[in-house]
């Protein structure tokens, strides 16, 4: 049975307001959780993923023993997540034997799991341990710059997809207008071997270079750690195409403006056909009753019929 | 590799302020991590820079805060959150004012109260031309005895609201059916939220095949899945008699079949059925006369009404098309006859022929 339930609070209704489809959608938010079992490392990653993507990201300390993305039936408890919180991206870190280190990152598409991509995280550095200029580290919700380095994002399945869910994830929201100030750090990710990607995480620091441009110096602020690909599983191609779909634009034809390049910009104007054979004449004005109508126009036409002759014999 | 060289292959989408060098490859992996570190941020420095020219050169307009720069729309296409809304379907009465051509009139927010000359909210408390106000209500000829009229009149607007009610959530129901409602809006009852949801979000999450795992899962053809679907189908305690049928729902197709096996271990009563049934069988064939169970005149009749029929069939269909609509008689069991077939066929044939030419 389908039942429906509305919001009885204006506050629960401006809350799911906001979380009902729309035709352009702002960032996305990112859910960041972990299995019973976490390295160390991995706590670290956790956190540092959570305090470079604040302010649009959720944290959940509590353990997961449902959660199996991969597996059939483990990615319940992930999706009701998802729609309690309202995210479309997770992070997933767990630790085994098998899979040490092990980070989920991965996607939804209406609260239903699209892709999922499985890391292992090496040489982690975290952001403790770089020692830089605290005048240039980026400010929380700059959008950052992202740098994908080496052909492999482009021949290697695996890293063509990691390429695009990283994208995803550290982008951060679509803006229009940017302040050029507000350019403080770039997310560097360089493929290493087939399987490995080294993802770090920069300052900028803009330089006098004598031309409009600044010199850009990359400074690591961290945190700094390989990726390697484990399992992914790509979205369904019909749920992809689903996903993919952009509003249409629809930009209004601009008629009957030109530009040209001695008059500038000139304009047709049409003007409609008068019409003045179905004008209403004076004389047969709505108002007045027929049989008045009818008498003044005979007393019109005998007037005029010697001036009408009048005018024949002249013409 | 020229600098130069490489910013001219350098995909920049500044939508999503992302660059991108497909060219860099690393011949050898560099043995220390310094140096593999000191190269991938002067590769990133570059692409910073390559970035960084492009930004600083979109025509800016001065702000306190400094120069800002209009964005080009992001080039590399990600997926959406959700998917897009849908329209809503109109409400009865929007159907209706249609159909009628009622168009929406806005009425003020004050209305003139007459009963005390000021001007007053047209709803709400304290509100012009309030009926509710009145402390007396004049009685009318066509007014029933023993009826409290406010109290008629309180019953009346509270029948009123709670139909209202009632016709907001049929059409809430038909927004839902359309799928234009989202989903929080939506308790599941009963069924499961995912029954619900279009195919393809169905399978989204279980279709595809993991890559990376050691045994790529094995992908169900059409006959497996009906089958699966049908032992599924058939295993509750009433063997799917009394479930609820999806639209849409075909039987399944492998319903066992109803066999009925005796028990093999002898015994009194039930136990030596399965004996009997045996010898009996059995008896049949390996006796003298086995030859005399099959009853040839028997069977040759039958090859002989059954090509009959064959015949007539042929003639209907030569002389009517409509014989295809009409229920076509079985023939099947006939045609399993063994042995003198060969020689019924040649004797119907002269059979036959004699009948025409009576």
């Amino acid at each position: 049975m389908l039942k429906v339930k509305t919001p009885t609070t204006g506050r629960a209704r401006r809350e799911l307001e906001k979380r009902a489809p729309k035709l352009v959608e702002g960032e996305k938010k990112t859910l960041i959780l972990h299995s019973t079992k976490t390295s160390n490392v991995l706590n670290t990653v956790l956190t540092e993923i959570y305090h470079l993507k604040k302010g649009n990201c959720i944290k959940y300390s509590r353990k997961n023993e449902n959660i199996r993305p991969f597996e059939a039936g483990g990615e319940t408890s992930l999706e009701f997540f998802s729609q309690k919180t309202d995210c479309n991206l997770f992070v997933f870190g767990s630790h085994s034997k098998k899979r040490p280190d092990n980070l989920v990152l991965g996607r939804f598409y209406d609260h239903h799991i699209y892709d999922l991509l499985e890391v292992g995280v090496e040489n982690f550095k975290s952001l403790q341990s770089f020692s830089y200029d605290k005048k240039i580290a980026p400010k929380m919700g700059s959008k950052p710059l992202i740098a994908f380095v080496g052909e492999g994002f482009e021949s290697v399945e695996e890293l063509k997809h990691l390429k695009e869910v990283l994208l995803d994830l550290l982008r951060g929201e679509v803006v229009e207008n940017l302040n050029l100030v507000g350019i403080d750090h770039v997310y560097v990710c360089t493929v290493v071997s087939q399987n490995r990607v080294f993802l770090s995480h920069c300052a900028l620091r803009l330089k006098k270079s004598g031309t409009v441009v600044p010199k850009m110096e990359l400074v690591e602020v961290g945190p700094s750690m390989d990726l390697v690909v484990r399992r992914h599983r790509l979205p369904n191609e019909g749920l992809r195409k689903e996903a993919m779909k952009t509003v249409p634009q629809k930009t209004k034809k601009v008629k009957n403006v030109k530009g040209d390049p001695i008059l500038g910009k000139t304009g047709k104007i049409y003007i409609p056909d008068q019409k003045l054979g179905d004008m209403a004449l004076p004389n047969k004005a709505k108002g007045v009753k027929r049989e008045r109508r009818e008498a003044k126009m005979n007393k019109d036409a005998d007037g005029q019929v010697l001036k009408k002759q009048k005018g024949e014999d002249s013409k | 590799m020229g600098e130069v060289e490489s910013q001219k292959d350098t995909q920049i989408d500044l939508g999503n302020l992302m660059a991108y060098n497909p060219n860099h490859h690393f011949a050898s992996i560099p043995s220390s991590r310094e140096e593999l570190v000191k190269e991938c941020l002067e590769k990133g420095t570059e692409l910073a820079q390559a970035l960084a020219d492009a930004l600083f050169n979109l025509p800016a307009t001065e702000d306190v805060d400094g120069p800002i720069v209009k964005l080009p729309p992001p080039t590399t296409k990600l997926p959406r959150q959700k998917h897009l809304p849908k329209p809503k379907p109109p409400t009865k009465w929007e159907l209706f004012a249609q159909k009628k051509g009622i168009k929406k009139r806005k009425k003020d927010k004050i209305a003139y109260d007459e009963k005390s000359g000021t001007w007053k909210r047209t709803y709400g408390y304290d509100r012009a031309n309030d009926e509710d106000d009145v402390p007396i209500i004049e009685a009318k000829p066509s007014d029933e005895p023993g009826v409290d009229p406010f109290a008629k009149r309180r019953a009346d607007k509270k029948q009123r609201v709670d139909k209202q009610e009632k016709n907001r959530l049929r059409n809430l129901k038909q927004t839902a059916k359309a799928g234009a409602l989202p989903r929080d809006y939506l308790c599941f009852q009963g069924e499961t939220e995912s029954n619900s949801l279009d195919s393809h979000v169905q399978l989204a999450a279980t279709a595809l095949p993991i890559t990376g795992s050691q045994a790529a899962p094995k992908k169900l053809s059409k006959s497996e899945l009906e089958e699966v679907a049908g032992t599924a189908a058939t295993s509750t305690a009433s063997i799917g008699k009394f479930d609820k049928k999806l639209p849409g729902e075909k039987p399944p197709k492998n319903k066992g079949k109803n066999r009925k096996f005796l028990p093999v271990a002898e015994g009194r009563g039930m136990g030596s059925q399965e004996k009997e049934q045996t010898d009996k069988i059995l008896n049949k064939l390996i006796s003298k006369h086995s030859h005399e169970t099959l009853n040839v005149d028997k069977a040759v009749r039958k090859i002989n009404v059954q090509k009959e029929k064959k015949h007539k069939s042929k003639q209907d269909k030569s002389s009517s098309t409509s014989s295809k609509l009409k229920p076509k008689k079985k023939s099947l069991k006939k045609s399993s006859n063994k042995g003198s077939a060969k020689k019924g066929s040649s004797k119907s044939k002269s059979k036959l022929k004699s009948s025409k030419s009576n």
